[in-house]
């Protein structure tokens, strides 16, 4: 929790800096805007570690890249990765700037271990993506969950490489149903 | 996105869509040969190459060919005994096929023991030609419960979910095809992935889960008319649709109230009761043949084990302790074994236990092996594997001494289940 409240106020207080037109409180608690909607040409990006595959910034919502809306997880586990948090906190602050935005977590598992108790294990992994995003503010109205276990693979192969690129949760749009 | 159901029956594909290959028989099999039978004109099918394919992927039998011969009897009159004898043949399998002014086939055939000089058994029939195929297999199964003492399972079907194409651009389809993989039809099409096909113990319909609505639901489908209807689709996962024997319910997965659990729904009350509680991943119910409990995977300990819980709900008892990863359990209609999907070392295995001993078996080698469905003659057991990146099916006996591969030539093919016997 205290990590996510640090990273929360290191952005506000970027936005801050760089001057964005602003309209949040500085020092926020984790439940608040950190400023108005990017205006055109205007985008805030957040402070953090890494930030999408690329090592660009990560932007999220329905215009961005797959990259900037996927979460990857160990073998067997639901917990939240911290080199997934500016994935997360990216799509937060989309869905909070856009609370008309419905997204929809998407959970998968690799496909070693039976059908349907991997559909349990891709919604366990969809709700620790939400969880997460409701601490960064997100409203839990915004976001469902469905799991497609191993049924939807985003990778053909049977090494750990494609088996680590499968056990994810995807943050779909409406835009990107 | 679309969605097609078909009718069984109808005009389904004809050609053959899975392949079969023997890979592992039994020593010691018993010489049989089928000599094609008499026929008085042209008929849609080849009844005896259907019993002698049959005969032979038993793995108990040894069928030897009579191609060579001059001699076709196809009455146990014309049989030349010691012409046969002479060939090392035990058992001879002889027939002849009538064409009616109905159009309409009366076959007969007879059991012959070569050894003895005698018929061990005859039957006539009278069909339709579109129920020829399926005779060849009730012909199967006598001469095989005949010379082994056990029943066959020929005469019946097997369900599966092919996946063709890429991720991203997979279609999927439920397919009912003869337990040979033969007369593959087609009874849904969809964009969106199926999972979880059960046969309901009358074989009319099957209940699967569809995503084609972008959540997981339970549809039970009539397999000769097609009809479907919802039957859950709840907030979260609708899974894991197991008949109850006596075919009024179905045991279920929800999570609609929290975490995954073991629900029982009533088809005919339309009534839900939650029989599991609890934060762990709770699926994969199997009825006990008495209709009186039910298995089930549960994480609750850790890891995936199996659990067995009255079907009125109580308190769930453990009954797997080999390894960390026990689970999707098919129970065979005798109630005397429960087949399960085992983890070893990093393999995944089919392992077999006997339900009073609770001593397990690995049957299969691994190391993909899932959905083990049992053939309802209890002696075989159907369940899906990768082989070279591409999903298929194998069958293997009980005591995994005999094997075959069902394999399709452009898809992946996964999730069988074994019909119970065709009325």
């Amino acid at each position: 929790m205290t990590k996510l409240l640090k990273l929360l106020s290191v952005t506000v207080l970027v936005a801050a800096l760089a001057g964005c037109a602003s309209t949040g409180e500085v020092g926020g608690s984790s439940d608040e805007t950190t400023g108005a909607a990017p205006g055109a040409g205007a985008s805030s990006y957040p402070y953090g570690r890494g930030g999408g595959v690329s090592g660009q910034a990560v932007t999220g919502g329905p215009e961005a890249s797959v990259a900037d809306r996927v979460v990857y997880f160990d073998f067997d586990s639901a917990e939240i990765r911290s080199d997934s948090l500016t994935v997360i906190e990216a799509n937060a602050r989309y869905l909070v700037a856009n609370p008309a935005s419905i997204a929809v977590l998407e959970g998968h598992s690799d496909e070693r271990g039976t059908r349907e108790y991997n559909i349990g294990l891709g919604e366990r992994r969809a709700q620790a993506v939400q969880r997460a995003m409701v601490a960064y503010g997100v409203s839990p109205q915004q976001m469902r969950t469905v799991s497609y276990g191993e049924e939807r693979p985003a990778v053909a192969g049977q090494d750990e490489s494609s088996y680590e690129q499968n056990r994810r949760v995807e943050i779909a749009y409406s835009g990107n149903l | 996105m679309m969605l097609v159901g078909l009718v069984l029956g109808a005009s389904g594909v004809r050609a053959q869509d899975l392949t079969i290959e023997i890979t592992k028989g039994v020593e010691g099999a018993l010489p049989v040969a089928v000599v094609p039978f008499g026929v008085d004109g042209p008929i849609p099918q080849d009844l005896s190459a259907i019993v002698s394919a049959d005969l032979q992927r038993s793995g108990r039998i040894d069928v030897v060919s009579s191609e060579s011969y001059h001699d076709r009897p196809t009455d146990v009159s014309q049989v030349n005994f010691p012409e046969w004898r002479s060939r090392q043949v035990d058992n001879l399998v002889v027939g002849q096929v009538r064409t009616e002014a109905d159009g309409r086939f009366t076959v007969q055939f007879q059991l012959v023991d070569v050894l003895q000089g005698t018929q061990t058994m005859g039957y006539t029939f009278n069909v339709g030609g579109d129920e020829l195929r399926r005779l060849a297999h009730r012909i199967s199964d006598l001469v095989y419960e005949r010379l082994t003492g056990e029943r066959g399972a020929f005469d019946t079907r097997i369900a599966y979910i092919k996946a063709t194409g890429q991720p991203g651009s997979t279609s999927y389809t439920l397919v009912v095809a003869d337990s040979d993989g033969d007369e593959p039809q087609v009874i849904l099409r969809s964009t969106e992935p199926l999972m979880s096909p059960a046969w309901s113990p009358d074989g009319n319909r099957l209940a699967y889960v569809s995503f084609e609505n972008r959540k997981p639901e339970i549809i039970v489908q009539d397999v000769f008319t097609g009809e479907r209807s919802t039957v859950a689709s709840y907030p979260g996962i609708n899974g894991a649709p197991a008949w109850s024997p006596d075919g009024r319910k179905l045991a279920l997965t929800l999570s609609k109230d929290g975490s995954p659990s073991i629900y029982v729904h009533d088809l005919g009350t339309g009534s839900l009761t939650r029989l599991t509680h609890g934060n762990a991943i709770d699926t994969e119910p199997a009825w006990w043949p008495d209709g009186r409990s039910i298995v089930f995977t549960s994480d609750r300990g850790g890891s995936p084990q199996l659990y067995r819980i009255d079907s009125n709900g109580g308190q769930p008892a453990r009954q797997t302790f080999d390894g960390n990863y026990n689970a999707r359990a098919s129970i065979s209609p005798d109630g005397e074994y429960v087949a399960m999907v085992h983890r070893s070392g990093n393999k995944f295995t089919i392992s077999v236990m006997n339900a009073h001993t609770r001593e397990a078996r690995i049957i299969t080698e691994g190391s993909l092996d899932e959905s083990p469905s049992f053939a309802p003659n209890g002696r075989m057991i159907i369940y899906a594997t990768s082989r070279g990146g591409r999903g298929v099916l194998k069958a293997v006996s009980v005591d995994g001494r005999v094997e075959q591969s069902l394999v399709s030539r452009d898809s992946d093919v996964r999730d069988p289940a074994w019909s119970p016997y065709m009325r």
